[in-house]
């Protein structure tokens, strides 16, 4: 096994091209050298891409938070602007792992390790964010709710990687969350998990509305019929019942020892309800 | 085998050696270096026995290759006394008894010092999210917590 920690764009994507897929990316490595050791992985290439500064970065442009896909999330919770504007991608970042795991971890990983109860994941679907991922082709844009397909499975192709996050400009009253359940209150594997992000307009009522769901499918969920639930109207009891219903709906769960089908569809509707009334304040707040 | 030259900075002193791909930062400290205070517990990230400060960051040596740590900074249990004096965290847990047979106490003592820095006046409960990381089957926490707090209040009074 090689290791490579390129410092261009241009190299690791040579190296990527050149491996014959024999290559895992390396970000934290907070998966991936769990799964090297127990032998679940053996690439002929370990490719770091924290040494590629467009990977390394959190920037605003153009009114747009980019965040890198190796930024740490320790790095993203001190972010004081990102945390104001998007506390809720903030907040399910931090809550990956303890204090030394959230000095590797990084959502590139998060998401690229596609386990459907990936928390930063639901957060970043529901904040509509989009990732620039590089390859032999060039570079292009592919929706976060794009990425993870199956259990350990991309979208991606063999030689392309995420860049960065693109997170779209944050209108006033406008506020995210992600809410996970989990038996005990620190370490340990959402149950599932529930992202929301709402616009609201001058008057309260909501103008844009995304709902996510994580480890309730084989892929994190973006459910359009939940969302719709909320836009055009304001939050009250018989709306958060119908939000409740299409995310009970949208489910397909597994049976684990961390939760039974009928537990984990249940569950989904709760969240999603205690997930929407935190967006919506925080909307309302700004 | 492909090993990678890696050079790095433990406990102020620069180190040099060559690494092959799959040694962790905590085999290079033990087998490579001799410094072998970082303790293998879970080797997945989940005891923090192997905790040290890489760069200003607390991470598990255990879930970082030897070859990433190149040009970095590594702190470790072995760099925490100042010679024959020991660290006001040291001195508490021995005082409070904040251990018991001593496999966990160094990731405790690294993990603890990092916090200090950051935050001089935790409050228990940010002790206790702060040292999650940190397993321990012998104390029950709370002769930890209560030293790390302590000497928190100690160091406080020093430097008024």
């Amino acid at each position: 096994m090689r290791y490579l920690s390129p410092h261009t764009i241009n190299e690791a994507v040579a190296a990527l091209a050149d491996s014959d897929g024999d290559v895992k990316i390396l970000a934290g490595g907070t998966d991936l050298l769990v799964q090297l050791r127990a032998g679940m992985k053996a690439p002929g290439l370990m490719l770091d891409v924290k040494r590629l500064p467009e990977l390394r970065s959190i920037n605003v442009e153009k009114n747009c938070f980019h965040i890198g896909a190796a930024v740490s999330g320790a790095e993203m919770g001190e972010h004081e602007s990102l945390k104001g504007s998007w506390p809720g991608v903030v907040e399910a970042m931090e809550l990956i792992g303890s204090t030394q795991i959230q000095g590797r971890a990084t959502p590139g990983g998060n998401l690229c390790n596609a386990s459907p109860a990936a928390d930063s994941v639901p957060a970043m679907v529901a904040a509509g964010a989009i990732c620039t991922v590089v390859g032999s082709e060039g570079s292009r844009d592919l929706a976060v709710e794009d990425v993870g397909i199956s259990p350990g499975q991309t979208s991606l192709g063999r030689d392309e990687f995420v860049v960065d996050f693109r997170l779209p400009e944050r209108p006033p009253h406008s506020g995210d969350a992600y809410l996970r359940f989990i038996p005990r209150t620190e370490m340990d594997i959402a149950v599932v998990g529930a992202g929301v992000n709402v616009v609201l307009g001058d008057d309260g009522v909501c103008v844009d509305a995304r709902v996510s769901l994580g480890a309730v499918a084989p892929r994190v969920l973006l459910v359009p019929d939940a969302a719709n639930e909320l836009i055009g109207r304001k939050l009250n009891d018989e709306v958060l019942e119908k939000l409740d219903a299409a995310c009970r709906a949208a489910c397909r769960p597994i049976d684990d020892k961390r939760g039974t089908v009928e537990y984990r569809t249940q569950v989904s509707g709760v969240l999603a309800r205690r997930a929407a009334v935190i967006a919506f304040e925080r909307a309302g707040e700004k | 085998m492909v090993k990678t030259h890696v050079n790095m900075t433990v406990n102020g002193e620069a180190v040099e050696f060559l690494c092959e791909t799959k040694a962790t930062l905590l085999d290079v400290l033990r087998d490579e270096l001799d410094l072998t205070g970082s303790k293998e517990g879970c080797s997945s990230g989940d005891c923090g026995a192997c905790s040290v400060i890489l760069d200003d960051r607390l991470v598990c040596a255990c879930l970082v290759l030897g070859a990433e740590a190149d040009g970095g900074n590594v702190e470790t249990i072995e760099g925490m006394a100042d010679a024959d004096q020991l660290h006001p965290l040291q001195q508490k847990f021995l005082e409070e008894a904040a251990l018991q047979c001593g496999i966990c106490t160094p990731g405790f003592l690294v993990a603890a010092k990092a916090l200090l820095e950051r935050n001089s006046n935790p409050t228990e409960t940010e002790v206790r999210y702060w040292l999650a990381g940190n397993l321990c089957r012998c104390t029950g926490y709370d002769k930890i917590v209560r030293a790390v707090m302590d000497t928190a209040e100690e160091m406080k009074g020093v430097s008024k």
